[in-house]
């Protein structure tokens, strides 16, 4: 299994008694994206804290690319390739769109010490900004100011922010929650392309979406992993089923 | 913005023309205001810039201007060009020594451990002979600025001294205006904006604010510095939390977040402080409701006045 680029070892986290996480194995490969499904307060978005380092593992492990990277911090994380979106948008909303990507762009070569020069004068970090507006559908919206743009541009603007930063893991926490048809179309365009690249993982409520572009999928109820393995299966899965999907769905 | 740019001009021509008008307790009274106005923005960085909002950030103008106090020889001047840089860096270093302990605390705790660090060194000076004790240290002789034998200016003249502070302000303002636009003031107005996701992007952002503690704590060992020169005397009440609470009320006045604001608000300040005493005993009732007041009606400061018109068309642009 050398092709695992981040993988989890019995990984909990505890909050006074709930088992928010509870022994947690998952393992995301480059050029697959792992859905993960479950119902609220199923532990999906405090596994992607742990896996971000925003919060610290009660017991277990994370290693990423070989390395164990439990105790890492969470800036650390991201400076290595692992990127995170937020289910709440969460930008810098009095810059501009472009600058939102520019900061996010700049922490992979920060040039602290170039004080007399101005930021914007630099290329590579400003060309990698502008890709990842390009990327995200808000190329012709780099000039506004974040807090202007409409909530579904906010969230394209969410994840043009992690691109910029070029990482080789995304965590993608509810990317498509209050975005439009059509915007959820490109997203889920935008999803396609980026698998191949990346190894993605993936939380979201959108069934179809889910369906449609997961090569894995992990349910997750009570902090606990139910079942995981290929579409197909998660579909047929009677536990699956029972404990999250409901009898009347015919997914 | 050309209207910002004129008013600007005519502000720096007004203050470089200003010893020709006349009495030297004025041009005294202006070079002090330009060195409280150093003394704010060095504060603006952090609470403006960075979103530290420090409430002990006399300490550092405090440890600037005893430098000088302790370099400087009893019966002879000492050189501008060495206790300068002397006194910067050891507020500077003090900056980084207290930073790494407060830096990491947020909000109303940083207010408080900064305040807390602040009467520590007020405390020491104070306390111990180390300083001269509550009666401070005086000076006898103003600070020479020789290169080699060579004397550009003499800061034992007013109008000298003025054009000196008057160059420092300017520089100050010009540093970290350009410091502001770099990748790395970029990032201190984004950890301002959103820490949170500063981290979460990849930004050491504890590195970050140290960096702008300590900076911000060297600006303020300048304005010390040039404030003992200007007076030939420090005592341990520049350190007191009095004076880290009227800097950040100059900041307040003036608005945060723009350097000019600071620079704004420590001529209203002074100018109001003048005005109040010379009708009151109890100018600080005056002083303290006009504060209120422009809290109330002008929460982004004297410098939002210009902007207050357009902001309607703007729209929220700068709200957060």
């Amino acid at each position: 299994m050398s092709d695992a680029v981040l993988r989890t070892q019995g990984l909990s986290r505890r909050f006074g008694g709930l088992m928010a996480a509870s022994n947690v194995a998952i393992e995301l490969q480059r050029g697959k994206l792992h859905a993960l499904l479950g119902p609220n307060g199923a532990g999906k978005t405090t596994l992607i804290n742990l896996l971000s380092g925003e919060l610290r593992a009660s017991s277990g492990s994370i290693s990423y690319k070989g390395d164990d990277i439990t105790r890492c911090s969470a800036d650390r994380r991201s400076r290595i390739g692992i990127g995170r979106s937020y289910q709440k948008t969460n930008i810098f909303p009095a810059f501009t769109a472009f600058e939102n990507c520019r900061l996010a762009a700049q922490s992979r070569t920060p040039r602290v010490l170039h004080i007399f020069a101005d930021a914007i004068g630099y290329q590579p970090v400003c060309d990698a900004a502008r890709r990842a507006l390009e990327a995200a559908g808000l190329d012709g919206r780099a000039g506004q100011i974040a807090s202007a743009l409409s909530h579904g541009e906010q969230r394209q603007l969410e994840i043009a922010m992690v691109l910029a930063t070029a990482p080789d893991v995304l965590l993608l926490d509810e990317p498509l929650a209050g975005m439009g048809a059509e915007e959820v179309g490109r997203m889920v365009a935008l999803l396609q392309k980026l698998t191949p690249g990346h190894a993605i993982l993936l939380v979201e409520h959108d069934m179809d979406a889910v369906f449609a572009v997961a090569d894995v999928i992990t349910v997750m109820v009570d902090g606990q992993v139910l079942e995981s393995g290929p579409p197909a299966q998660i579909r047929s899965s009677a536990a699956v089923r029972q404990a999250y999907l409901g009898d009347g769905v015919d997914a | 913005m050309s209207r910002k740019r004129i008013s600007f001009a005519v502000a720096l021509a007004l203050l470089a023309l200003f010893p020709f008008a006349g009495a030297t307790f004025y041009t005294e009274l202006v070079t002090k205001v330009m060195i409280l106005a150093i003394f704010a923005m060095s504060l603006d960085l952090l609470v403006g810039y960075t979103g530290l909002v420090s409430f002990g950030h006399a300490a550092f103008f405090g440890i600037g201007a005893y430098t000088l106090g302790l370099v400087a020889p009893k019966y002879d001047a000492a050189n501008l060009w060495l206790t300068l840089p002397a006194a910067m860096l050891a507020a500077g270093l003090a900056a980084l020594v207290v930073g790494i302990f407060v830096v990491r605390a947020k909000g109303i705790y940083f207010i408080m451990v900064t305040l807390a660090f602040a009467q520590m060194f007020y405390f020491v000076f104070h306390d111990t002979k180390f300083g001269g004790g509550s009666d401070g240290i005086s000076m006898n002789f103003k600070p020479v600025a020789s290169i080699g034998g060579f004397t550009p200016f003499d800061l034992a003249s007013a109008t000298h001294l003025y054009y000196f502070v008057f160059a420092a302000m300017l520089l100050v303002f010009v540093f970290l205006r350009v410091l502001l636009r770099s990748a790395f003031g970029r990032a201190l107005q984004g950890i301002r904006s959103n820490e949170h996701r500063m981290r979460s992007l990849g930004f050491p952002v504890y590195l970050y604010k140290l960096a702008s503690f300590t900076l911000a704590g060297a600006l303020a060992g300048l304005a010390g510095y040039l404030s003992a020169m200007q007076f030939g005397f420090v005592n341990p009440e520049i350190i007191s939390w009095h004076e880290s609470g009227n800097v950040l009320l100059m900041l307040i006045l003036g608005g945060l977040g723009s350097l000019y604001g600071g620079v704004i608000g420590a001529f209203a300040f002074v100018a109001l402080q003048e005005l109040y005493q010379s009708v009151t005993t109890h100018w600080q009732l005056l002083l303290g409701a006009t504060i209120i007041l422009l809290v109330m009606f002008l929460p982004g400061g004297l410098a939002s006045i210009g902007g207050l018109f357009k902001r309607t068309l703007v729209g929220d642009a700068d709200d957060e």
